[in-house]
């Protein structure tokens, strides 16, 4: 012991941080108490395995007649084109808003309608807007279009804003020095900084738009989602799979060319 | 103001007046402060930091705003000018910063070329379209900063010797009739600091573009400058040829003689 005097002497190396501790506790208190209000139990759950297995052993074998295939086919290429058209105007709107939006570049009596817009394309959820966009423009392709330019708007512009506010002023700095007007101070001294990111945010919206294109029908807004809520409500639920099945190869294909459109851009 | 012009007097290129700048209000960073910058040569501004040295020289192409004062160029007010017309007299003013300041993600080439905005609709210069004669000028300068291997390699691949040959030869780009430098040594070794230094010689020696360069550098500024303003406490304490600075005079730029050791 006398090898360390100071020992007793010296505080605690680390401190407990008590309040982060309590919080825990809180969180793990509430959650059983909200489980026991809303009849969450273990015994509905170990029967729903069994409905679950039940439900899969009617979608086997997948439906391949060529009726339903057709049928498939139309509506996931409806999906897929409004997913890129959605997006082609998404990305094409989110640019500009994005500049807007960022407040190390534009005054404050900008950014602040632009933030708001882009907080207001943020709050609801794709299926909400398209439900709007449904009784607005009627049912099809053009309301789920819509729905899913605006969730572009919201994400990419949000993204795009905070990435501009993280740029290097000196690059900008330099290239106002030059005497250049403003629009190529923006194409030289922000966009080469932030153009791997804007491409990520958009390659990444382009697949949260297919992903969504495909639920957006199931409230008449067009696309496969329509194909699939029919296809439940009678009980072909070998036809569903089939339309699940080719949704996660779209999706799949379309991480592949994510991930080829970024190698441009590196 | 010590020190005196020998000969006759030098015209000027830039002539400032009365200028001050506070960043908050009542703590002036700059005072009235008067200078005619010579038309040829390298003018060094020296001075420890945190004197205003960069204040000053950012006010010249107003990077900074100053409070106060004049700049006079081209025989306009600089200060007062509207935004478009600022813009066309920051085209003959080329600027070379500390850290470089290019554009890290673009090529030597499209750095080098950004120094032709100016000049250049934004759509033209979005799209690369270059007038054949600024691209030649492009090469040309390239091969005077000895960068011609590197053209099509991003900015941030190169050294910190290369990018500020770039940004020399941005600047130069323009076809200035003045260089301002921001410390454009203080980021690098000795030996790249000297080849730099000896870079803006020759160019404002070839091209006949006067040269305004900050540097705390005394000896490297005693060397290659032709004029030297000593600045301290935001003012100016010593104007004159780099001969006429005494001892005593850099104990009033820098304070106390330790550092001289």
């Amino acid at each position: 012991m006398s090898a360390h005097p100071a020992a007793h002497s010296r505080p605690p190396a680390f401190l407990p941080n008590w309040p982060a501790r309590l919080a825990w506790l809180a969180l793990i208190a509430y959650s059983f108490y909200a489980a026991s209000i809303l009849d969450v139990t273990w015994e509905r759950f170990v029967t729903g395995i069994d409905n679950g297995i039940r439900f899969i052993g009617r979608m086997l074998p997948p439906d391949t007649s060529a009726s339903k295939l057709q049928l498939l086919a139309k509506g996931l290429y409806e999906s897929i084109e409004m997913a890129i058209i959605a997006s082609a105007l998404g990305i094409a709107l989110s640019l500009p808003i994005g500049l807007l939006a960022a407040r190390n570049l534009m005054p404050a009596w900008v950014t602040w309608p632009m933030r708001l817009f882009i907080a207001l394309c943020r709050s609801f959820h794709q299926v909400i807007i398209a439900i709007i966009f449904v009784k607005a423009v009627g049912f099809g392709a053009l309301a789920g279009i819509l729905a899913l330019t605006v969730a572009s708007i919201g994400f990419i512009g949000k993204l795009f804003a905070e990435a501009i506010e993280e740029i290097s002023l000196k690059q900008v700095e330099a290239i106002r020095a030059t005497g250049a007007p403003f629009f190529s101070v923006i194409a030289y001294g922000v966009l080469p900084q932030v153009l791997t990111r804007f491409v990520g945010f958009a390659t990444y919206q382009v697949d949260s738009n297919l992903r969504n294109s495909t639920m957006v029908g199931i409230v008449g807004a067009g696309g496969i989602g329509g194909t699939m809520f029919a296809a439940f409500q009678r009980f072909d639920f070998d036809f569903l799979l089939t339309i699940l099945l080719a949704i996660i190869a779209v999706i799949m294909v379309s991480e592949l060319l994510q991930n080829q459109v970024k190698k441009l851009y590196q | 103001m010590a020190g005196a012009q020998p000969g006759a007097p030098i015209p000027a290129t830039i002539e400032v007046r009365g200028l001050s700048k506070e960043y908050r209000r009542g703590v002036p960073v700059l005072r009235n402060i008067s200078i005619a910058f010579p038309d040829r040569g390298i003018t060094a501004v020296i001075g420890p930091s945190g004197t205003g040295k960069s204040t000053l020289i950012r006010c010249i192409n107003r990077l900074v705003e100053p409070t106060a004062g004049e700049i006079l160029f081209h025989g306009a007010d600089l200060v007062r000018l509207s935004r478009k017309a600022l813009r066309e007299h920051r085209r003959r003013i080329g600027m070379v910063f500390q850290e470089y300041n290019l554009v890290e993600r673009l090529t030597v080439m499209e750095n080098v070329l950004s120094g032709r905005l100016g000049y250049l609709p934004a759509w033209k210069a979005f799209l690369r379209r270059y007038p054949p004669q600024d691209i030649a000028m492009a090469w040309d300068l390239l091969e005077t900063v000895g960068l011609t291997q590197y053209v099509n390699q991003r900015a941030d691949a190169l050294s910190g010797g290369q990018r500020q040959r770039v940004g020399i030869a941005r600047a130069v780009m323009q076809q200035p009739d003045i260089l301002l430098a921001d410390e454009p040594t203080s980021s690098l070794d000795p030996k790249t600091s000297v080849e730099i230094m000896e870079l803006l010689a020759s160019i404002t020696d070839t091209r006949h573009i006067p040269v305004i360069v900050n540097i705390h550098n005394v000896p490297l500024a005693k060397r290659f400058a032709s004029h030297v303003i000593g600045m301290a406490g935001g003012a100016i304490v010593y104007e004159g040829p780099p001969d006429g600075l005494s001892d005593d005079h850099l104990n009033q730029i820098y304070g106390g003689e330790d550092w001289q050791e």
